[in-house]
């Protein structure tokens, strides 16, 4: 059997220093040696594992030919942001993980391949696909995130007029303020947003919906309204020293750091507290690149404290893989029980409790446990809080008639339609914390059941 | 869509007016309420809270105190120029209702934020009692607007060159040890001055609002950057505010958490000032 063609990285010695994309993409001939291995199943099992349903065999076969042209054209009738998927997907839980070679050693690589084709795409310069009939009908999307972006894109394919409104004064939701220059370049984002503009989007930034237009206000301009507000509010731990000065969310670490671009101040003007010592709580995506943040900062030691162990850490395997490579170290088993100050209310310690995972529960999840008299302090200058967020309530408490979970998730069906007549939703707003790929697919079924009602109406 | 400068004015030294057109903002804007800005590419988001708004022009009128790099930059601004981001209104809206006797007091460009609440307060039929203070008389603003829109207006400055010699606080206490009976205060200013107010009116039990001016970035309550302690509770200024019970609220965090960047808000106004008046350094 052919050998899985290696990814080309930035050396991590020097990648822990900059911000530019660790991992470089494949070559031409990586990316179509690597298709050779496909062996173009009869019923694709990789398709079912694709939230937005890209026909993986399909690509694949067009790079195997050296049809790159193809290839990207096979992969935008279903993904409008081909790029991004390529890189923060966590492909080895969903196409890849299904695809038959990865019980026989290794899948085939999907999501490098369909970045490879979207970076060949974008380097050669992006058609505009032709314009649909116009339906005549008027579609809002609150919020610019994957789920708004995908909902948006589909939405136009479909002939509709669509309006999207950000809030923030740059597109691209978590894309742009939430994941890492050097994981994601906002390059790419923007223009994974240009071609969603030129399927006919518009897009308003600087525009909070539920401050300067309320959804009912939007549904007496707009047929239906489409919510992928994400999830906003940052959740704390509720410890002692949470307010200590050098104390950050990740969402806030990461706004300064992606949207505010301070890893580059003074020349840009938001500042940021660069800690020598730093500790990130959390096991996610979200606490990795924060960590990998925190080394590029400057920080001489990047530590991850993490409750449960490395099998349950929900973060790809290979953001886990590139923060250990550069030097990151993890604390796991580990839990903070308070946060201390140096009496000038600045961060000096966080002191944590040795944790042991117990029998898996009913969910299947072990309940982690803290073990008595194993409290110990981790000198620090930065904690960067990073165990997720509840969602923005900015929209639900000024729309009427729009029902939320007890835990503040917009409730709505399978096909993102919410309780209110003509409004739909999706994404981490509906499910709170979750990946990219599931608000795209999200805001994949939700165009369609727009489509469906406008249609009907 | 870029924000443009309509009206830009120093009324007092380093305290500037500007009136931006944002028909879409003033349209929703209502005392209590924030916007905001960035200036350019480069710059950072930085808060304002709106000092006057006309729905029929389509301005937000701010006023702002030149201290750190953007306000600098900012009061470098002229007429015809344009804001890149200009986001809002943001926050709640001040709780306006007929109380009857209502205090309210503004303190250094504070008295800005508190002119549209003493409108609206008199407005909802309320007997306004206003109190503002600067450091000297020559740093006093708005005087005639507050004096236009208050039942009564006293005026304090810390060297006495203007009215009482002293604090607002002082006239404050006065008021409420006298026959003035107040139903409700509101407090605007530097928060050493909102601290001070929640001193002097605890003791009376009377209802005392502050509005709370922390650091913020997205102002949408994303980041929690701005987060407070009220009551023993981290609320977030930015959705949960600005405005909260002056009695509850830990103004000791809030000025430390106000510090955090000093030696970095340091640093960037020198780059700035090198950079715009030349400089060898």
């Amino acid at each position: 059997m052919l050998e899985r063609q290696k990814m080309p990285l930035q050396d991590p010695k020097v990648r822990a220093t900059n911000f530019n994309e660790v991992a470089l993409g494949f070559t031409k001939e990586q990316a179509v040696e690597e298709t050779k291995r496909c062996l173009q199943c009869k019923k694709p099992k990789c398709m079912e594992g694709c939230p937005v349903e890209v026909k993986i065999p399909g690509f694949l076969k067009y790079i195997s030919e050296g049809d790159f042209d193809s290839a990207i054209k096979e992969i935008k009738v279903d993904n409008a942001l081909p790029a991004v998927c390529g890189r923060v997907c966590p492909q080895e839980t969903q196409c890849e993980q299904v695809c038959v070679l990865s019980k026989k050693g290794a899948s085939i690589s999907i999501g490098r391949l369909e970045r490879f084709v979207a970076d060949y795409e974008r380097k050669k310069g992006v058609e505009a696909p032709t314009a649909p009939e116009p339906s005549g009908k008027k579609v809002a999307v609150v919020g610019s995130g994957p789920a708004g972006l995908t909902a948006a894109a589909d939405l136009a394919k479909m002939g509709h007029s669509v309006t999207i409104f950000e809030a923030l004064h740059a597109a691209g939701g978590v894309l742009t303020y939430g994941i890492p220059e050097f994981r994601l370049p906002k390059e790419i984002v923007r223009a994974e947003v240009e071609y969603v503009k030129k399927l006919g989007v518009t897009i308003h930034l600087d525009s909070v919906i539920g401050k300067i237009d309320t959804v009912d206000e939007l549904l007496s301009e707009f047929d239906a309204v489409f919510l992928g507000t994400g999830a906003g509010l940052p959740m704390f731990l509720n410890i002692d020293g949470e307010n200590l000065n050098g104390v950050y969310s990740a969402n806030e670490f990461l706004t300064r750091v992606n949207l505010m671009k301070s890893y580059m101040f003074p020349d840009y003007d938001t500042p940021i507290k660069k800690g020598k010592r730093v500790v990130v709580v959390g096991g996610g995506n979200v606490a990795m690149d924060s960590a990998r943040c925190a080394l590029r900062l400057g920080a001489d030691e990047v530590t991850i404290v993490y409750r449960r162990g490395e099998e349950e850490m929900p973060a790809r395997a290979e953001e886990i893989e590139h923060a250990k490579e550069e030097g990151i170290k993890f604390r796991l088993l580990t839990n903070p029980v308070r946060i201390i100050g140096d009496g000038k209310n600045w961060v000096t310690h966080i002191e944590c409790i040795n944790m042991y995972l117990c029998e898996p529960d009913e969910s299947g999840r072990c309940k982690p446990m803290p073990s008595a008299g194993t409290e110990h302090k981790i000198e620090t200058d930065v904690v960067i809080i990073a165990i997720g967020t509840s969602p923005n309530p900015l929209v639900p408490r000024t729309t009427q008639g729009l029902e939320i979970t007890k835990h503040g998730t917009i409730i709505a069906k399978e096909d993102g339609a919410t309780t209110k007549k003509g409004v739909y939703a999706g994404g981490d707003a509906v499910t709170g914390s979750a990946t990219v790929i599931s608000a795209m697919g999200a805001g994949k079924k939700a165009a369609r059941a727009i489509d469906e009602y406008l249609r009907a109406k | 869509m870029p924000f443009k400068i309509l009206k830009k004015q120093e009324l007092v030294p380093t305290i500037h007016l500007m009136d931006i057109s944002a028909p879409r903002i003033a349209k929703k804007a209502q005392p209590g309420q924030f916007v905001i800005l960035r200036t350019d590419e480069k710059g950072e988001r930085i808060p304002l809270t709106i000092a006057d708004f006309d729905r029929d022009t389509g301005t937000i009128t701010m006023i702002f105190q030149a201290v750190g790099k953007t306000t600098t930059a900012l009061a470098n601004l002229k007429a015809g120029d344009e804001l890149l981001d200009f986001i809002g209104p943001l926050g709640n809206p001040a709780h306006i209702e007929n109380f009857g006797t209502v205090i309210l007091v503004g303190g250094g460009v504070g008295v800005a934020p508190i002119f549209p609440q003493v409108r609206a307060f008199k407005d909802a039929g309320n007997k306004v009692i206003s109190i503002i203070g600067a450091r000297s008389a020559n740093l006093l603003l708005w005087e005639d607007r507050m004096r236009e829109v208050s039942d009564e207006l006293y005026i304090t400055t810390d060297d006495g060159t203007k009215g009482h010699h002293g604090f607002v606080t002082d006239i404050v206490k006065k008021l409420l040890e006298g026959s003035k009976k107040a139903d409700r205060v509101v407090a605007i200013g530097p928060p050493v001055m909102m601290r001070a107010v929640a001193g002097v009116t605890r003791p009376f039990n009377v209802k005392t609002i502050v509005s709370l001016n922390s650091i913020m970035v997205d102002g949408t309550g994303m980041c929690g950057a701005c987060r407070v302690l009220v009551g023993n509770e981290t609320k977030f200024a930015c959705v949960d505010g600005p405005e909260f019970d002056a009695h509850l609220v830990d103004f000791t965090l809030l000025m430390n958490r106000l510090s955090i960047y000093q030696p970095e808000e340091k640093l960037a106004l020198e780059k700035y000032k090198c950079e715009r008046e030349g400089c060898t350094c």
